[in-house]
């Protein structure tokens, strides 16, 4: 599998209302690689992911899919959103099987998937349970599973930790870590938190903001087997700097 | 006024009446029945110490005679059947379309700038004012009755479900399409169901608008029903007859908004 973003602008309104929010973003992405999108609020980073998923569509450039062009969403490209992810009336089995459901697999198929899947985000216990009895962070991992089970061929994250406690979010991020790194997930992860990037990504692209374009990126080759000393690493830290630097200086007038 | 304001304090207020305060279970169970009783208390002592010329107020043992008398008499079962059948095929038919409608007009900004615009002017027609149009077009049978009911609930329900379907999270929304979900999905499987709970109490509330309605359409032309039997009780000035039939609208009416309730409670546990 291949993602490809070509030379991807966006404009929204016309007129004096014109804003442009993305200018001629180009990245790739391949099986089974993690990568992340950095940036501050105005950078267009929520934009480029939903061009990619269909929800909206480019001013120019394209998104390719195995060098075909996107043309609106699809399943391929599974996505999950900050929150609001859950559809309430249904149990965390149920959500997991819903796209399942809507794509028209057969019932025995989707009973399986869908207890795998919950294993797979440690939420076998819970698979009863309605959205409202979860915690914020069993939300998402259900929305992760759910996700999962529609078998995408790449992982749309937009800040979906954005809306958790701090520990709560150390703990997804281990979470996810290792949800990549057992299954080969592909992953584009969007996020303005520098820390998030480094721990999670190979690849760390940064975005400027008024319009959104990329300016820099970072490959991230540090070792990830325990995350907690990652977090506390020289190297590491250092690589926080330099980066929370860069998007600082992006921002000229602060506050 | 020289009201002591010196330790401070001030005037307490009721405990009951600061904002915020919930009464224990048992005072708000005392205070919901004292809703009910205390009118009936009064309206009793008022009529046994005639205070109020018989005629005009029957006592609360003449209404329940005349209630027992039309109920033997099969009157009651007959009127009761005549307007709820009236009301439940007028609403029945403006749920069938307002809810469709109102969901599409919720999602799609193309349908709700084609129909909103219509809908809001004719929301303002009062309903009772299509009564002789529906006479000449209908004829004086059931149809413009149920039309009535249909044309006074229609469009509320309509707006009402719009505003419902609008409060449906975007990502919601757009977590079904990048499942794999297709328009009619999108629609019936999230759309509508998300906004379920918020359609049953739009009815609700509207069904009490078509309880009017039935009775204003009685009055004008019907053989049997609620709202014929008050004119006719009032051409034979029996009062009690109007308090009976009265007594037994409110009742009704109270227990279809139950019925939504329990409804509601049954359908979208999720929600409460």
């Amino acid at each position: 599998m291949e993602l490809q973003v070509r030379h991807l602008s966006k404009t929204f309104g016309s007129g004096q209302h014109r804003k442009e929010v993305l200018r001629d973003i180009s990245f790739a992405l391949r099986s089974g690689e993690f990568l992340s999108l950095v940036g501050s609020s105005g950078s267009g980073k929520s934009t480029i992911l939903r061009l990619i998923a269909g929800l909206e569509q480019p001013s120019s450039g394209q998104v390719l899919v195995d060098g075909q062009a996107v043309q609106g969403p699809g399943p391929d490209r599974g996505m999950v959103f900050q929150k609001y992810s859950l559809y309430p009336w249904l149990s965390a089995a149920e959500n997991v099987a819903f796209g399942m459901r809507l794509q028209g697999l057969p019932q025995r198929d989707i009973k399986e998937r869908t207890a795998y899947f919950l294993e797979v985000v440690g939420l076998q216990d819970a698979a009863r349970k309605l959205p409202r009895e979860l915690s914020g962070g069993m939300q998402q991992r259900v929305a992760i599973a759910r996700t999962l089970a529609t078998n995408p061929k790449v992982l749309l994250l937009d800040e979906p930790f954005g809306a958790l406690d701090l520990q709560i979010r150390e703990a997804m991020q281990d979470f996810l870590l290792q949800l990549w790194q057992r299954t080969g997930l592909t992953v584009l992860l969007i996020t303005h938190d520098v820390e998030e990037a480094l721990v999670l990504a190979q690849r760390v692209h940064v975005l400027a903001p008024h319009p959104g374009r990329i300016v820099s990126t970072v490959e991230v080759d540090l070792d990830k087997s325990d995350l907690n000393q990652l977090r506390l690493s020289a190297a590491f830290l250092e690589k926080r700097r330099t980066l929370a630097g860069v998007l600082r200086q992006l921002e000229p007038a602060l506050v | 006024m020289a009201a002591s304001a010196t330790d401070g304090g001030g005037v307490k207020p009721l405990p009951l009446l600061s904002i915020g305060a919930t009464p224990s279970p048992l005072v708000r169970s005392g205070l919901q029945v004292s809703s009910l009783l205390i009118p009936l208390l009064l309206w009793t002592v008022i009529s046994a110490l005639e205070l109020v010329d018989g005629k005009f107020l029957p006592s609360p043992a003449a209404v329940l005679e005349s209630l027992a008398s039309m109920a033997r008499e099969g009157i009651l079962f007959q009127d009761i059947v005549a307007s709820t059948g009236r009301v439940f095929a007028g609403f029945f038919l403006a749920t069938l379309v307002a809810v469709p409608l109102g969901i599409c007009m919720g999602v799609y900004p193309a349908i709700c700038a084609l129909c909103e615009p219509l809908i809001a002017m004719l929301r303002y027609m009062p309903a009772a004012a299509f009564i002789p149009l529906l006479i000449i077009y209908l004829g004086i049978g059931e149809e413009p009755k149920i039309a009535l009911i249909f044309l006074g609930t229609v469009y509320f329900n309509v707006l009402m479900v719009m505003d419902a379907v609008k409060f449906v999270p975007k990502e919601l929304i757009e977590t079904t399409l990048t499942l794999g979900g297709r328009g009619r999905q999108v629609l019936v499987q999230v759309v509508a169901r998300y906004s379920l709970p918020s359609i049953i109490d739009t009815l609700r509330i509207n069904i009490a608008t078509s309880w009017n309605l039935v009775v204003v359409a009685e009055l004008v032309a019907a053989e049997v029903g609620l709202g014929k039997r008050i004119q006719l009780a009032q051409r034979f000035f029996r009062t009690d007859q109007i308090f009976a039939e009265l007594i037994v609208l409110g009742l009704i009416g109270f227990a279809i908004d139950m019925g939504f309730r329990l409804l509601l409670r049954l359908s979208c546990r999720w929600a409460l």
